[in-house]
C-alpha cells in the first residue's frame, strides 16, 4: 500500500434530507500538512470527522491506516462546571503520560506553568494551547486540528503555527488542519482544499512574501509563517448553496 | 454477628455508600440526575413482576432497569426529542404500566412505603450479600472502564476519534446505574436513591480539585452519612432512609463553606497586621 495515513475517496454525509458535504477526496501522508478552508457550514468539520471515523460517510469510503496513533483537537470543547479538572488531568485524558512527557508537551505550547491549574481558570488562548499540548503529548502519527487558532490574536496565531511546524519537524506526523481564513494559510502547508459543500478547488499555496499584490496590500513585513492561497473556482454558489455552473454557456 | 439487624443495616448501608460515591460523580458530570430518577421510577414494574412471578426482587428490578436504559439509548438514536423529554416519557409510562399491572394482579400486596422509601432495618443476609458482591463487581467494572468513560464524559468525539470505545463504555455505565438502583431498592427505596447518588457527589465537588479525589471524597461523605443517619434514626426513632439523606444534605451545606478562602484571607489579615 502507499504511505498515506488517511484517505477519503469521494465521501459524502447525508443528514436531515440534505448533503452536508459530498464528493470529497483527500489524502494525508506522513510529514504532510493538508489545510481545509471554506466558509461557515461548508463541511470542513464534517470532513475532518470522516477522516477520524467519528462520522461514517453515507457515500464513498474512508480509509485509515491500521494501528496509528491519532490526536484530535476539536473545534469546541466546553468543560462542565461540575468537573474538577486540572491541565495535567486533561493531558492524561485518553493516554496516561509520564510527568516529563507532559512537561515537554506543555513546554512546547508555552503553558508549562499552568500544569496544576484548574482548566476552567484558563483563558481561551491558554485552553487552545492546552488542547494542542494534549494532542502532541501522544506523539501522534495523524493529527487533526479543527480551527486551532480560533480566539487567538494575530501574534498568538503565528506562534501557534510555528508550534505546529515544530511538531511536524519533531514527530513527523501527518496533519489535517482546518482554517476559517479563506486566503491566508500556514506556509508549511503542502496542499490546500477549499470546501463549500463539495471541493471547490484545491492546490498548492503561494508564498506571501513573493506575492506582489499582497505586499502592496500589507507591506513587506508580513510574517513568513503565513502563505496566500489563490482560489481557482470554475463555478458560483447561489445564496441557497446550490451551484451555478460558470461554464454553463459552453 | 450478622444476626443483629442493626449490624446488617450498617454493613449494607456502608457498602451501598461506597458504590454510589463514584457512580454519583459520573451522574453529575454527565448531567444524568434525571436518568437515575427514571430508572428508579420504572423499578416499580420490576417489583410487581418479581412479586407476580415469585422471583428475586433485585434481579427483576435489575432486568427492567437495564431494559429501560437500553430503550433510552435506542430512542436517543431514533428520535429528535431532547433527552429530558425521552426520560419523562419512559419514567412515567413505565411507572403507569407498573401500577396497572399491580391493579390487575390483585393478589399482590406490596408495602408501598417500603418500596418508595426503603427499609434498611429489614435487610436480610441475602440483601447484604447482594450489596457487597454486586457492589464489588460494579466498582471493578467502573475502574476498568474509567478511562474511556471519563474521556467520553469530557468530550465524546475526542474519545472516539482517538480510538477509545466510548459507545461501549456508555452502555456499560447505564447498566451499572441500573444495577446500583436494583441493589439499593430495599435500602433507601426508589424515591431516595437518586439523592444518595447525587448529594454526596455534589458536596464532594466543593471539596475536590481532581476527578479521582471527587469520587473518593464522595464515597467517604456517603459512608459518614449512612453511619450518622442510622444512629440518628435510632435515637430519634425516625425513618432511616430519609434520615440518611437529610444528613447528606447537612454535609453538602457544610461543604459550601469556602475553607480555603477563609484560611487565605485570615493569613492576609495576619500579614497586614
Amino acid at each position: 500500500m502507499n504511505n498515506s495515513l488517511v484517505e477519503l475517496n469521494n465521501c459524502g454525509v447525508f443528514r436531515n434530507q440534505k448533503w452536508l458535504v459530498r464528493g470529497v477526496s483527500l489524502k494525508v501522508s506522513q510529514g504532510e500538512i493538508v489545510t481545509l478552508i471554506g466558509p461557515n457550514g461548508s463541511g470542513k468539520s464534517t470532513t475532518a470527522k470522516m477522516s477520524l471515523d467519528i462520522l461514517k460517510p453515507d457515500e464513498g469510503t474512508n480509509t485509515i491506516k491500521k494501528d496509528i496513533r491519532i490526536s484530535y483537537v476539536p473545534q469546541k470543547i466546553s468543560i462542565d462546571w461540575s468537573l474538577p479538572l486540572r491541565s495535567i488531568d486533561f493531558v492524561n485524558l485518553v493516554t496516561k503520560h509520564k510527568t516529563s512527557e507532559i512537561n515537554d508537551a506543555l513546554g512546547i505550547t508555552g503553558i508549562q506553568h499552568l500544569i496544576n491549574e484548574d482548566v476552567r481558570n484558563l483563558s481561551g488562548g491558554e485552553f487552545q494551547r492546552l488542547l494542542m499540548a494534549r494532542a502532541i503529548a501522544k506523539e501522534p502519527h495523524f493529527l487533526v486540528l479543527d480551527e486551532p487558532v480560533q480566539g487567538v490574536d494575530y501574534s498568538g496565531e503565528i506562534a501557534l503555527y510555528k508550534t505546529i511546524q515544530e511538531i511536524v519537524k519533531k514527530i513527523n506526523c501527518g496533519i489535517l488542519l482546518i482554517s476559517h481564513n479563506l486566503h491566508v494559510v500556514m506556509s508549511q502547508t503542502d496542499y490546500v482544499i477549499c470546501l463549500n459543500g463539495h471541493v471547490c478547488c484545491s492546490g498548492i499555496p503561494s508564498s506571501v512574501i513573493k506575492d506582489q499584490e499582497y505586499i502592496k496590500l500589507f507591506g513587506s513585513n508580513i510574517d513568513p509563517t503565513l502563505s496566500l492561497y489563490k482560489h481557482n473556482h470554475d463555478h458560483h454558489h447561489l445564496p441557497d448553496g446550490s451551484i451555478k455552473e460558470a461554464d454553463k454557456n459552453k | 454477628m450478622f444476626d443483629d439487624f442493626i449490624i446488617r443495616a450498617f454493613v449494607a448501608g456502608i457498602g451501598l455508600a461506597l458504590i454510589t460515591g463514584p457512580l454519583g460523580c459520573f451522574i453529575i458530570w454527565r448531567r444524568l440526575s434525571y436518568f437515575g430518577d427514571t430508572i428508579a421510577h420504572s423499578a416499580l414494574l420490576g417489583v410487581v413482576i418479581a412479586y407476580a412471578m415469585n422471583f428475586n426482587l433485585i434481579i427483576a428490578v435489575f432486568a427492567v432497569s437495564c431494559f429501560i436504559a437500553l430503550s433510552l439509548l435506542f430512542l436517543q438514536k431514533r428520535t429528535n426529542l431532547p433527552d429530558d423529554a425521552l426520560l419523562g416519557l419512559l419514567a412515567h409510562s413505565v411507572l403507569a404500566i407498573g401500577l396497572v399491572l399491580l391493579g390487575i394482579l390483585s393478589f399482590i400486596r406490596i408495602d408501598l412505603m417500603g418500596l418508595l422509601f426503603g427499609d434498611i432495618l429489614s435487610v436480610n443476609i441475602t440483601d447484604v450479600l447482594f450489596v457487597w458482591v454486586g457492589g464489588s463487581i460494579v466498582l471493578i467494572v467502573l475502574i476498568l472502564i474509567w478511562r474511556p468513560l471519563f474521556a467520553a464524559t469530557v468530550n465524546l468525539e475526542l474519545a472516539k476519534a482517538e480510538g477509545l470505545n466510548a459507545d461501549l463504555a456508555n452502555a456499560i455505565f447505564t447498566i451499572l446505574i441500573a444495577s446500583v438502583i436494583a441493589i439499593s431498592i430495599k435500602i433507601v427505596g426508589i424515591l431516595l436513591i437518586t439523592g444518595l447518588l447525587i448529594i454526596p457527589a455534589a458536596a464532594s465537588r466543593n471539596l475536590s480539585s481532581t476527578p479521582i479525589q471527587m469520587a473518593i471524597i464522595s464515597s467517604v461523605i456517603g459512608l459518614v452519612s449512612v453511619v450518622l443517619g442510622l444512629q440518628t434514626s435510632m435515637i430519634w426513632n425516625s425513618p432511616t432512609g430519609p434520615t440518611i439523606l437529610a444528613i447528606t444534605l447537612g454535609v453538602f451545606i457544610l461543604s459550601l463553606i469556602p475553607l480555603k478562602k477563609l484560611l487565605i484571607s485570615k493569613k492576609k489579615i495576619e500579614l497586614s497586621n
